[in-house]
């Protein structure tokens, strides 16, 4: 038992840090929030170039370094306190989707490509009434040996920049099907949307009589997947959560410890530096919760852990970090004063973070909700303690 | 990162669990489950005698060196001891302070005769200790000790005169030791040393002080003229403070997992009550024990990764979090319990205030987030040492 990095997932962490503070500053972020597509694409290239993290949750058979979810996280920690405007997350979700189904020449290729740095966006859901399967809002129709896809999925993450995207869609209203389909493809239409979180790169995908080939087909039956990768996906955020709360509370200390009032720098009162306590506290655990998060997902993908482990740890971390992530960063703009709420002092841009990784992929009450329900309506309680 | 624990850990873990299952039966089956923070002052002379049967399967004193009769089991050994001693139902230990603070206090700073004189009792289950640092006037502030130690030439005995309060179970220890001041002109930190003391002798009076449960576990034990010799100081004279804070240090470690079976089976408790009287319906409800849920695991692996901190076993950074989120986290507890029962919780069952373990966890619980430092005291550790923000300046009448 050994609950911290390996020295190859330290060195993975420093390099990544050093990386980012010198090409991803937070100049970067506010920049790439002006460009069509949300993401500034020669970030991306260096580091696809460079340092080949998109290769890293693809299959070495495919390509990639087939390293697991503790990396992942290392990285979303270090992307997410610096609010990286580059499609790492949508990549690696697409991956690790196409680590789900079977072998087919169509999944290869994405893989393939994947690790090679093209951007692979995940289209699943158009979150009404839910992230789940139930929120699939294509629907696919045989046609001879091809197939109709109709309807539209929202929320995808930097979609405008995709080459490829992976749709979600439902058959006979209840088998749920995932395509790949080319983003320029006849019907398809992506559209770049401005969030609250000016940051983050989001659009809808509207799906009108989109015909594919059979080969395009990637997996039927593909609910219980999708659940499973939303779970996974769910700890991915919970990095980001981490490392945006982590840097607000950095950010909060150095403030701080500059402004002075009453002749003292704020940072010496105990009501500043019991909140900046708490902020600790909080950011610590969910750390904690997001590691132990990431060993299940890769025991689970082994194959040595149940998936209704990998649920319960995805829906902790995901309570937890949600929490903790908006939690950091709105007592970091109280701390901050005034001057944090003014466009110009960078505390809002993780405050406005925090609060849309927190309402992505399910809320932290209902994350609490599927806890609840595995400890208070199963006949037997469906959670044990590790 | 590696969770699992080795195969060969899993052994010890079975080792453990067997020799627990077949030792806690007979005389002891009754105080399983009893003793620990809240029921402390029950069942002292058959929790004694677990003692002393703990020494002679081996199991006391686990991470001590081989040749102070420990094992030098692994963080993990005593980790998975920690957990399965909970599991088992093993009464709340009264070893625990001797072992786990003085043993190391002694093997880190103790000269080899006082290692010689004290840690065979430990060991063997046969000497209890408890802890004199807190004053009236030194709670948070725990340097401003006022106790005195005098050295009396003529006996060639140190005396001692003050007071000591909130001392945990001096009533049911031999042993205390006791931070002084023995240099009167200075103050603060300095001029404070460090020692052992037996506590049946002339000049100590004990007074338990009853709590807001009815019950009483801590005391207050004053001193007027009781003795102690010059070998009995730890480290030397002005060491007091270097001694005490190295002490704290211990504090933190291994039983937090142990502890944290401890709140499992409380929360496990709450949750049966909650399924069956149908608060387990009512959505905020549902909320709140999802949380708990999860913050007991959180403190998992809060404990997980500091005691992973290092390769010597030392403490990381984050373990300065670790006092604030279990008390928090029991508090809460306490009072979920109390929601959870619901009208029931407001009777007693039998006079004169028989509480029963749900009753006494929420009204001792209060103490959780005081006692060992309270929560405005770890806040400024965490602030100042965590965090690296300034102390906030001291008083005019506290300035050296």
């Amino acid at each position: 038992m050994k609950f911290r990095f390996t020295d190859e997932q330290r060195m993975l962490q420093e390099g990544a840090e050093r990386f980012l503070s010198e090409h991803s500053p937070i100049e970067v972020a506010r920049q790439a929030a002006m460009l069509p597509g949300g993401v500034d694409l020669a970030l991306w290239a260096r580091i696809t170039e460079e340092l080949g993290w998109q290769a890293i949750p693809v299959a070495e058979s495919h390509g990639g370094l087939g390293l697991g979810l503790v990396e992942l996280v290392v990285l979303l920690e270090a992307t997410g306190a610096c609010l990286s405007p580059t499609p790492f997350y949508a990549t690696a979700l697409s991956a690790l989707a196409l680590g789900t189904v079977s072998e087919s020449d169509g999944q290869q290729h994405l893989l393939k490509s994947i690790a090679e740095g093209t951007i692979v966006a995940f289209a699943h859901t158009a979150a009404q009434p839910e992230w789940g399967p139930s929120g699939v809002a294509v629907s696919a129709m045989p046609s001879g040996d091809r197939w109709c896809l109709n309807g539209s999925a929202r929320f995808v993450m930097c979609g405008a920049v995709a080459e490829y995207l992976l749709v979600a869609a439902l058959f006979e209203d209840q088998k749920i099907m995932l395509f790949s389909v080319p983003s320029t493809h006849d019907g398809l239409s992506v559209s770049h949307r401005i969030a609250l979180d000016q940051t983050r790169s989001m659009a809808d995908l509207y799906l009108q009589d989109v015909v594919v080939d059979g080969a395009a087909l990637l997996a039927v039956d593909w609910a219980e997947a999708l659940a499973n990768v939303l779970d996974i996906a769910r700890i991915m955020v919970a990095a980001e959560q981490v490392g945006c709360a982590q840097r607000a509370l950095d950010m909060t200390v150095d403030y701080v410890a500059e402004r002075v009032q009453f002749g003292r720098t704020i940072a010496s009162f105990q009501a500043v530096k019991h909140k900046a306590a708490d902020m600790m506290l909080k950011v610590e655990s969910a750390r904690s919760l997001l590691y132990y998060a990431a060993c299940t997902a890769d025991s689970w993908m082994r194959g040595t852990e149940r998936r209704g482990v990998l649920r319960e740890a995805a829906a902790m971390v995901a309570s937890s970090a949600g929490d903790t992530a908006f939690f950091v960063a709105g007592t970091g703009i109280q701390l901050h004063g005034g001057v944090g709420i003014t466009e110009e002092y960078d505390i809002q841009l993780y405050f406005k973070r925090a609060r849309a990784l927190e309402a992505y992929l399910g809320r932290p009450d209902e994350s609490r909700e599927v806890i609840a329900a595995a400890l208070l309506d199963t006949s037997e309680a469906g959670i044990h303690a590790a | 990162m590696l969770l699992e624990f080795s195969q060969e850990d899993e052994r010890f873990r079975d080792e453990v669990a067997t020799w627990l299952t077949e030792h806690l039966i007979g005389q002891f089956a009754d105080i399983r489950g009893r003793g620990g923070p809240g029921d402390e002052h029950h069942f002292v002379r058959e929790r004694k005698a677990w003692e002393r049967c703990l020494a002679e399967g081996g199991w006391t004193c686990l991470g001590w060196p081989e040749q102070w009769g420990g094992r030098s089991a692994t963080i993990e050994q005593q980790v998975i001891f920690n957990e399965e001693y909970a599991r088992a139902g093993g009464p709340g230990r009264l070893g625990h302070i001797g072992e786990t603070l003085t043993g190391p206090t002694l093997l880190a700073f103790g000269s080899d005769d006082q290692k010689r004189r004290f840690l065979p009792g430990i060991r063997s289950g046969q000497a209890f200790w408890c802890q004199g640092y807190s004053e009236p006037s030194a709670g948070s502030d725990l340097s401003n000790i006022k106790t005195r130690a005098v050295w009396d030439a003529e006996t060639a005995l140190w005396r001692f005169y003050g007071q000591k309060v909130w001392t945990s179970l001096a009533h049911a220890s031999d042993f205390i030791f006791v931070l002084a001041r023995t240099d009167p002109k200075e103050k603060g930190h300095r001029g404070l040393s460090f020692f052992l003391l037996p506590l049946a002798q002339e000049g100590i009076d004990i007074r338990p002080i009853k709590q807001l449960t009815g019950t009483a576990e801590f005391n207050e034990v004053f001193f007027d003229g009781a003795a102690c010799g010059a070998d009995d100081m730890v480290g030397a004279p002005g060491d007091g403070w270097r001694v005490a804070m190295g002490l704290l240090d211990f504090e933190r470690g291994v039983s937090t997992l142990g502890q944290q079976m401890l709140f499992q089976v409380e929360l496990d408790e709450i949750i049966c009550i909650a399924r069956a009287n149908g608060t387990a319906r009512q959505p905020a409800v549902r909320q709140r024990i999802a949380e708990a849920h999860i913050g007991l695991r959180t403190l998992r692996y809060n404990s997980l990764r500091m005691l992973s901190g290092g390769e010597d076993g030392s403490l990381s950074r984050e373990a300065v979090i670790y006092k604030l989120a279990w008390s928090n986290w029991h508090r809460n507890l306490g009072k979920l319990a109390m929601d959870v029962l619901g009208p029931d919780a407001e009777l007693v069952e039998a006079g004169p205030y028989e509480l029963n373990r749900l009753q006494s966890l929420f009204l001792f619980t209060r103490a959780d987030t005081i006692y060992g430092g309270t929560n405005q005291i770890q806040r400024n550790l965490i602030a100042e040492r965590a965090l690296g923000m300034p102390r906030e300046p001291r008083g005019d009448a506290a300035k050296e």
